[in-house]
């Protein structure tokens, strides 16, 4: 079973994209923030990263960054969750090591039509 | 898979609202002409997040209209907009907007339209200055570009040359994961090019130096390819082209391609082909129309958001509870006389646990009265400006904790106070200096625990209140008779009158005096009471005076005749033996006695509850108790004292109706009602 | 005949029928050898007398509040409410736990009577509006009177009654 680490400061939709997953059968380890999806995500390894961008503490390209200098997350995938008017977050996310993004407002079967195609 | 997303929805709309308060917060605490950038931040991602959800959770003329707050915001972050006191007016503004709209969407109402569109306006002329009013007509008849060549005929297939820069895979791309996904369009034919690849002493395993020629087959249209290499298209080289123009094209352009040139043709930027649908949400008519998906009208639950360590306190205490009912219960297996200590000190254990549980469990009801006070900086922000007077609100205690009732029932009382404070007691600013006061008025709010209370203060540096004007003004109403001799703090009490104003000009503020004495009305229903301390040109204080808690209550249990009444613990000061010598008389029947260096009134409680005796001798020979209510001490004489115990608070008026002199009804240990005292009702009681 | 006997039925049937619809359950108790009717939906319970513990200052009838399964209910003495001469509480002295019904509101209230005598079905169209006795008797709680057996019932309002109850404190105050 791939393991992902959903990583938001809002509830509701952290909740939603938990939810999502689970139904689909993947463990999903929550995050609510940069600073404590890096702390959850240090000692182990999961098999994909869906972060927010825009997050207190610490924002989702931070995070991003921060994961791609371990060693365990050289290659792991990891998805923006960006409003469509993030065109230059696009870029700086992709900068930091981003592999992806899934566009806001997205619906579930968007979201896991998404991670199906990276996680295969 | 089908999710059901309204199971979100009541998440959601509670971490709106929080956004909302925070966002309202941020607002405030913004001077015009500096940028903090932190705060600017917070309000940028609270705005953030409630677009997100609201576009997720189907509502989307709450996004729209948050997408326009938070460019707005988003400008501000990036120091390409001044932050001018009036975008913050209507940055305040489309907050109250928001919430509105929130609240209908949640209770299932119908959105305010007119309201949404009048504020969704000033925010864009706000964003666009001038330009949105020339344009804004425009402006919204932008429409997403068609897709154009793609669909004048019939594609036979693409051919696509794809380069990856060599750090591709650091992104955690894998072209492999692309080559898999154009395979479910068409028929795919990849050709791999080693010709990038270095020599194997050279080759480091995490670059790739591969490129591709890939012919896809089949009736397939562009953006769906381009919709594959979309999170690639800016580390790679790539080209995409359709059979048909590429049979039109020259062969040599392809080659060249191969051999490293730069791209021919670029992948439609993903930013483009996505912006222009949010244009047109952004731009969407002002009439917002309901979403589809309305949600079925549900009442909000009553939730209450406790700190994780009063559950953990309160899991802790069932566990001790737990190991204390076993030990008793192997206790009562084989249980003599022996064991009596081991019963005593277990049951005195479970009276410890027991009381240690309710307080927990009665801690899970409290909230900090920040929750009534974080409204009041934008009110005052809002009231003193329209009013063209300078004041500063100051916040203290917000930490103080009370009764989740009391947060709930206390805020329009409150409301009231502060408003009354701004429009009566704080002057304006030339009147202010002319009286030597700065010009910038102070409005303090307070909350603190003093003895059994609970006291939330609202002070003015204000005028202050005139105790001779008020009375004047009371006469002509006709709420007091003329020859009525009154002390200055009852004077001050005729505010409380129904029907009383003191402002000379009606203002839309705090209105005509209506309100008032529903205040105090409403401070009492919650076993409360407001005193008033004013002085003539330095200003008022306007004190509430509330129970702690309101279910349960520290008593002490007092004998008057057959009968028991509970008086509250925390308004006992002492008690002792009443010898005749320390009673003294006023006029020959007002008795009072000296307790240090004070007279202060006995109260009879047999005669004022009319107490029948059936036992006579009782003399002035009884135990007084003194209390102490609103300020006002005096002694109660009883037969007896009865013990102290926690007894839970039951209204009289849910079936019954106000008595006074007793706040409120307990059940006994013996299952008889027993009556709670009220002190200032008892001194009112006796005065009569 | 038999079409004739099953018209008769059908007619019968109607008539019932319109008996039923107007049928009312009352609740009778007696007082000072009169018998009362309140509405048994509006009847929580009977229960025996028991001691009070009594309010200060207030009316007399209003005897006091008991402990009902942990809620405070007010206990009115119906005979003094009426200024009937007084009587001792007896083994057949009963309460009768009320629902009275208000604007906003529903409040329980006991009653106290001399004994609870028997449950009436009353058809609503017997009922007599009561005449006035001028000021020496009060009215206005009285919704009606009906002879059921031979003796006059009288219908307590049980609504009326109570605020009027209300209204009277507010006089006093």
């Amino acid at each position: 079973m791939a393991s992902i680490l959903a990583v938001d400061d809002s509830a509701s939709m952290r909740q939603m994209v938990s939810f999502t997953l689970k139904g689909a059968g993947y463990e999903v380890i929550e995050g609510v923030d940069g600073v404590d999806a890096l702390n959850k995500a240090k000692g182990r390894k999961v098999d994909l990263v869906v972060t927010d961008v825009n997050m207190p503490n610490m924002d989702g390209i931070t995070l991003i960054k921060e994961l791609r200098a371990l060693p365990n997350y050289k290659f792991t995938p990891m998805l923006m969750l960006t409003t469509e008017s993030g065109a230059d977050k696009k870029a700086q996310g992709r900068a930091a090591g981003a592999t992806g993004w899934i566009v806001k407002p997205f619906n579930p079967d968007q979201l896991l039509k998404t991670v199906k195609k990276v996680l295969g | 898979m089908t999710i059901d997303m309204e199971q979100f929805h009541q998440v959601f709309f509670e971490e709106s609202f929080e956004g909302l308060d925070v966002m309202e917060t941020g607002l405030l605490n913004l001077s015009p002409g500096t940028a903090d950038m932190e705060e600017i931040n917070t309000i940028f991602r609270a705005a953030h997040s409630i677009k997100g959800g609201s576009g997720t959770f189907g509502f989307m003329d709450v996004s729209a209209f948050t997408h326009v707050m938070e460019t707005l915001l988003d400008e501000m972050r990036d120091g390409r907009r001044q932050v001018e006191q009036r975008g913050v007016n209507v940055l305040l503004g489309s907050v109250d907007c928001l919430r509105e709209m929130l609240a209908a969407i949640q209770s299932g109402d119908e959105v305010d339209s007119k309201s949404v569109s009048t504020h969704q306006k000033e925010l864009e002329i706000e964003l666009n200055g001038s330009r949105s009013e020339a344009t804004g007509e425009a402006a919204e008849i932008v429409v997403p570009e068609p897709d154009k060549a793609e669909d004048s005929a019939v594609n036979l297939g693409w051919h696509i040359i794809f380069c990856p820069h060599v750090h591709l895979m650091k992104t955690g791309n894998d072209p492999v994961r692309m080559f898999r996904e154009l395979e479910e369009l068409g028929d795919l034919t990849v050709e791999a090019d080693f010709r990038g690849l270095p020599e194997i002493q050279d080759l480091d395993p995490e670059e790739c130096h591969l490129s591709w020629d890939i012919r896809l087959e089949g009736d397939i249209e562009r953006h769906e390819i381009d919709e594959i290499f979309d999170w690639v298209e800016d580390d790679c080289d790539m080209s995409i082209i359709s059979f048909a123009d590429e049979a039109e094209k020259n062969r040599p352009a392809e080659e060249d391609l191969v051999a490293g040139e730069p791209i021919v043709e670029k992948v439609v930027p993903a930013q483009e082909t996505a912006k222009a649908p949010t244009k047109q949400a952004v731009k969407a008519e002002p009439e917002v129309k309901r979403p589809e998906n309305k949600p079925a009208a549900k009442p909000a639950s009553a939730s209450i958001r406790v700190d994780t360590a009063k559950i953990d306190s309160l899991i802790n205490m069932v566990g001790e509870l737990v190991i204390t009912q076993s030990m008793l219960s192997s206790l009562g297996e084989d249980f003599d006389m022996t064991k009596l200590d081991l019963l005593q000190s277990g049951l005195s254990q479970l009276e410890s646990h027991t009381r240690e549980l309710q307080q927990s469990a009665m801690g899970i009801r409290m909230m900090p009265i920040s929750f009534v006070f974080s409204r009041f900086p934008r009110l005052v922000h809002d009231l003193s400006s329209k009013m063209g007077k300078q004041i500063e609100l100051k916040l203290s205690g917000e930490n103080t904790e009370v009764d989740k009732t009391v947060i709930e029932l206390i805020s329009d009382p409150l409301v009231h106070l502060v408003r009354n404070s701004l429009d009566h007691g704080v002057e304006m600013p030339d009147e202010r200096i002319a009286a030597g006061k700065p010009a910038l008025g102070i409005v303090h709010l307070n909350a603190f625990h003093r003895g059994g209370n609970i006291v939330i203060e609202v002070t003015d540096d204000g005028n202050g209140l005139d105790g001779d004007k008020l009375f004047n003004k009371a006469v002509e109403k006709g709420v007091v008779e003329p020859d009525t001799q009154l002390t200055e703090k009852e004077k001050f009490d005729l505010i409380f009158a129904a029907g009383f104003s003191t402002a000379e000009v009606v203002s839309d503020v705090s209105g005509r005096g209506v309100g008032m004495d529903v205040v105090r009305k409403n401070i009492e229903a919650l076993g409360g009471h407001v005193e008033i301390r004013s002085k003539l040109g330095k200003g008022s204080t306007f004190a509430i005076y509330l129970p702690l808690t309101l279910a349960i209550l520290d008593g002490q249990s007092v004998a008057v005749g057959d009968e028991t009444y509970i008086v509250p613990l925390a308004s006992v000061i002492e008690s002792f033996n009443l010898k005749p010598e320390m009673v003294s008389y006023v006029a020959g029947r007002g008795e009072t006695f000296r307790l240090r260096d004070e007279y202060l009134p006995i109260l009879r409680m047999d005669n004022l509850f009319g107490v029948h005796r059936t036992e006579s001798g009782k003399g002035s020979d009884g135990l007084l108790v003194v209390v102490e209510g609103q300020g006002t001490r005096c002694g109660l004489l009883v037969d007896d004292l009865l013990g102290q115990q926690q007894v839970v608070i039951k209204s009289l008026e849910t079936n019954y109706r106000k008595i006074e002199g007793i706040s409120a009804a307990t059940i006994l240990g013996d299952g008889s009602v027993g009556l709670i005292l009220d002190i200032p009702g008892l001194l009112r009681l006796a005065n009569r | 005949m038999a079409r004739k006997e099953k018209k008769l039925t059908e007619e019968e049937k109607a008539q019932e029928k319109e008996v039923q619809r107007n049928l009312v359950q009352y609740l009778s108790f007696t007082l000072n050898s009169e018998e009362y009717g309140v509405e048994i939906l509006r009847v929580q319970e009977i229960r025996c007398w028991e001691p009070v513990s009594r309010v200060p200052n207030v009316p007399s009838y209003e005897k006091g509040v008991i402990n009902l399964r942990g809620a405070i209910i007010p206990i009115i003495d119906l005979r003094e409410r009426f200024q009937l001469e007084e009587a001792n509480y007896t083994a057949t002295t009963a309460v009768i736990i009320l629902r009275v019904e208000e604007e906003d509101k529903t409040r329980i209230v006991g009653i106290v009577i001399d004994s609870v005598s028997d449950v009436l079905d009353v058809d609503k169209r017997t009922v007599q509006e009561s005449p006035s006795f001028g000021s020496k008797v009060s009215t206005d709680y009285i919704s009606g009177l009906v002879e059921v057996n031979g003796k006059m019932l009288t219908l307590l309002d049980i609504d009326q009654f109570l605020s009027l109850q209300e209204e009277e404190e507010k006089e006093l105050n």
